[in-house]
């Protein structure tokens, strides 16, 4: 077989690997920083400082007992956790990792890191996250509880509101690099304005950047907007009925989505895998030269999903008529007048 | 061979999710099916490559109007449609409808029948300006959009804005004040 598609299918292979064991991380991170943040250890007695709590986590809930209410729709109920993470993998296909290499000159020609390469890629990662919904909502309901109805009714309208603001930010991104493809638009960031500060999408979109972030928490159904499962008044929401398996593939699409949402952040805003920090250091040029970008990358996805982690434990929860009320009536007219806003001045500079 | 195998596999799924969105009694089932239906549709654009048209396709009304569908039905918790007794007194049950929606019914497989046989073009584009690069391209199509098409889409912008304003009137009850 051709050397050159075998590394690509390692390179698939790689990013499917990377994402499940995103979510083993996340669970860790997110329990450890937790305790950081309450002043306790957190998890500590499985392996050392409590490194292999998420392996412990898993094997648990792989031999407890798959429960289906008598109530419950049979074929809904097995294919929403399914549907969920489902999409939440898929979403990640359209995006790219790591700028094109050779892998030290093994190659003749540079293979692109990343699953696929497409030339409406945002796009499609839209299209599949907008999916992940469905998993929430078929949940809630074919549950047969008030409960689990209540969390999938709030995650659709939630979704649906917060959607429209989070694609209006990217727009304007979109708009400045001139493409939709997510790796031309990695690469139009390229380089530094002056010779000292990076030349990343936000400095030029600032608002854009914090809309896309709180818009982002909302749609991965995050604190402070996790209101599908708000436990003080639903319980768990649309997973209450779940157990075993079908339970954990509902936190798993969750954090994947996190990762997915971080990834495009750092794709869109934080110049991917060019320059490490704000402004240039002299490794910059040296990452570049040696095909490390992919490590940059991977430092950035993780300090947004810190940020992430940061903001569940830091801020309580809104109640629901606020989050409605902020995200029509504050979210979407800010991203609106930013995109037009940016429009004008695009056209003025260079129409 | 693959691309006609993947053409007949999408096309059958298609057609048979959209019977099913008819075809059978729970309004949960339903939604999916044309959630379903246009997923297949969206690969079929993906064929004629024109992605642009089948990720929009999948936004928009899978991604956001659907969900709208399945929200409504789940608010109003929708029953499954098999009580004889609620089917006999439904007024689309009415003899009168029934002959209505058979006339209409048999006027479109006359339209649909004609259509098919009159165009022995197919593979031609309707419009001028619809070439393959058109559909293809983002950037080409948004350009031919705002301005060759543009009255179009304006007036259906326009059209849209005026329906939403009016469900909006008709949704607020008579003499509240808000």
């Amino acid at each position: 077989m051709d050397l050159r598609l075998v590394i690509q299918l390692v390179v698939i292979g790689l990013t499917f690997f990377m994402l499940i064991n995103a979510s083993a991380l996340l669970v860790l991170a997110e329990r450890k920083i937790m305790g950081f943040m309450q002043q306790r250890y957190g998890p500590y007695l499985v392996g050392p400082h409590g490194a292999l709590q998420p392996l412990a986590d898993i094997l648990k809930l792989l031999f407890k007992e798959e429960l289906r209410p008598k109530g419950a729709d049979k074929w809904l109920f097995t294919l929403a956790p399914i549907l969920s993470v489902t999409a939440a993998f898929a979403a990640f296909a359209t995006v790219p990792w790591g700028a094109q290499t050779t892998l030290f000159g093994l190659l003749d020609t540079p293979i692109k890191l990343g699953v696929a390469d497409v030339n409406v890629g945002l796009l499609v990662i839209f299209a599949i996250t907008s999916m992940g919904v469905y998993g929430i909502v078929l949940a809630g309901w074919s549950s047969n509880s008030k409960y689990s109805l209540f969390g999938g009714l709030r995650a659709s309208a939630q979704m649906i509101s917060y959607e429209l603001s989070y694609a209006t930010s990217l727009a304007a991104v979109v708009m400045l690099a001139g493409s939709l493809s997510v790796r031309e638009i990695v690469d139009s960031q390229a380089g530094s304005w002056f010779g000292i500060l990076s030349h990343w999408w936000i400095f030029v979109q600032p608002v854009g950047f914090i809309v896309y972030a709180i818009a982002g928490v909302a749609e991965t159904n995050r604190a402070p907007f996790d209101f599908p499962e708000a436990e003080q008044e639903l319980v768990a929401g649309y997973n209450t009925e779940y157990s075993s398996v079908r339970f954990a593939l509902f936190p798993q699409a969750e954090y994947i989505n996190m990762t997915t949402m971080s990834a495009v952040a750092t794709d869109l805003y934080l110049g991917g895998w060019h320059g490490l920090l704000p402004i240039r250091t002299p490794i910059d040029p040296l990452i570049e030269q040696y095909g490390l970008g992919w490590l940059v990358f991977l430092a950035k996805v993780s300090g947004f999903l810190f940020f992430y982690i940061w903001m569940r434990w830091t801020l309580p929860r809104y109640r629901y008529d606020q989050l409605m009320h902020f995200g029509w009536k504050v979210l979407l007219p800010v991203s609106v007048v930013n995109l037009i806003a940016t429009a004008g001045i695009w056209l003025y500079f260079n129409g | 061979m693959a691309e006609t195998l993947i053409f007949y596999v999408l096309s059958a799924v298609a057609i048979l999710a959209s019977v099913l969105v008819i075809g059978q009694r729970n309004p949960m089932y339903s939604v999916l099916m044309l959630v379903l239906s246009f997923a297949a549709v969206a690969g079929l654009f993906i064929q004629l490559d024109a992605p642009f048209l089948a990720v929009a396709l999948m936004i928009v009304y899978a991604g956001a109007i659907m969900v709208l569908f399945l929200f409504v039905v789940m608010l109003l918790n929708a029953a499954t449609e098999d009580h004889a007794s609620w089917d006999q007194t439904h007024p689309l049950r009415h003899p009168a409808v029934t002959r209505f929606g058979t006339v209409f019914a048999l006027l479109l497989v006359l339209e649909l029948a004609y259509a098919l046989l009159r165009g022995n073009d197919l593979n031609q584009p309707v419009g001028s300006q619809a070439t393959p690069q058109v559909v293809g391209s983002v950037r080409e199509l948004g350009r031919v959009l705002f301005t060759d098409y543009v009255f179009a889409f304006e007036a259906t912008s326009l059209l849209i804005l005026v329906a939403m304003v009016g469900a909006v009137t008709m949704a607020r009850r008579e003499g509240e004040q808000r």
